[in-house]
C-alpha cells in the first residue's frame, strides 16, 4: 500500500496542470480556491483537480511536501506555482496562461 | 499581544519600507472578533530578483507558528519597492468567503 505521500508525488508527476483545493471547481468551498480555479479554467485547457476537503490525508501531508501551507496550491510541470494571490496576479498580467498552455503541450506530446 | 500584533512585529524582520496587516476574519465564517483571516501587503528590497513562490514561502516560513496554530488563511501581497511604486500602491481585494472555513 502506498503512503499518502507517495500518493500526492505521484498525482503531482502525472497530471502537468494540477490544483488543490477546498471543494471542486464546480463548488468550491472557499473563496480562495474559487478564484484561483476560475483564473485556470479560464486558461482553457483541462487540468485535474484534488478535492482536499474529501482526503484529508492529503490534507494534512502536502502543506509538508509542498513547503506551502495553505490552499489552494496550483501545480504545473511538477512545480509549485503558488496560492490564490499568486495565480490570479500571473492570470491578470496573462504569464498564467502561457504556463498552463506549454504544460497542456508537454501532456499532448507525452500521450 | 494580538496575533496581528506578533504578525506585523515578526515580518518587520524583512525591513519593510511598507508594512500592512489586515484583519478580514469579520468577512469569514468564524466568530465575532476572530484573528483567523489576515491580509499582509509587505514591500520590502530583499524581494527583488525572488520568484513570487519564494516570496511567499519566506513569509510562511517567519509566520509558522501562527499558521499551525490559530491563523486559518494568510492572503499575501509581496513587493519589491519598484513593484510597489508602478502598482501605484494598491494591493488586490481577497475574495468572499464561500462559508467552508470550518469544513
Amino acid at each position: 500500500m502506498s503512503t499518502t505521500v507517495e500518493n500526492i508525488q505521484q498525482q503531482i508527476s502525472e497530471n502537468p496542470i494540477l490544483i488543490y483545493m477546498k471543494g471542486t471547481p464546480q463548488l468550491p468551498q472557499c473563496g480562495f480556491s474559487a478564484q484561483t480555479v476560475q483564473a485556470l479554467m479560464a486558461c482553457g485547457e483541462r487540468f485535474a483537480f484534488v478535492n482536499v476537503l474529501d482526503n484529508p490525508d492529503i490534507r494534512a501531508e502536502l502543506p509538508k511536501v509542498a513547503n506551502w501551507p495553505t490552499f489552494p496550491q496550483l501545480w504545473l510541470n511538477g512545480e509549485l506555482v503558488g496560492g490564490c494571490d499568486i495565480v490570479v496576479e500571473m492570470y491578470q498580467n496573462g504569464e498564467l496562461e502561457k504556463l498552463v498552455k506549454d504544460a497542456a503541450a508537454k501532456q499532448q506530446d507525452d500521450a | 499581544m494580538s496575533i496581528q500584533a506578533q504578525i506585523e512585529e515578526k515580518l518587520k524582520t524583512l525591513s519593510p519600507t511598507w508594512l500592512t496587516v489586515e484583519n478580514e476574519s469579520h468577512r469569514h465564517n468564524v466568530p465575532a472578533d476572530s484573528e483567523t483571516h489576515f491580509k499582509v501587503t509587505l514591500v520590502s528590497a530583499r524581494f527583488e530578483g525572488m520568484m513570487p513562490v519564494k516570496r511567499h514561502q519566506q513569509l510562511y516560513a517567519l509566520l509558522a507558528d501562527e499558521l499551525a496554530g490559530p491563523v486559518h488563511a494568510l492572503a499575501l501581497h509581496p513587493y519589491t519597492p519598484d513593484e510597489w511604486q508602478a502598482r501605484g500602491g494598491q494591493r488586490p481585494d481577497s475574495p468572499d468567503c464561500r462559508g467552508g472555513s470550518e469544513a
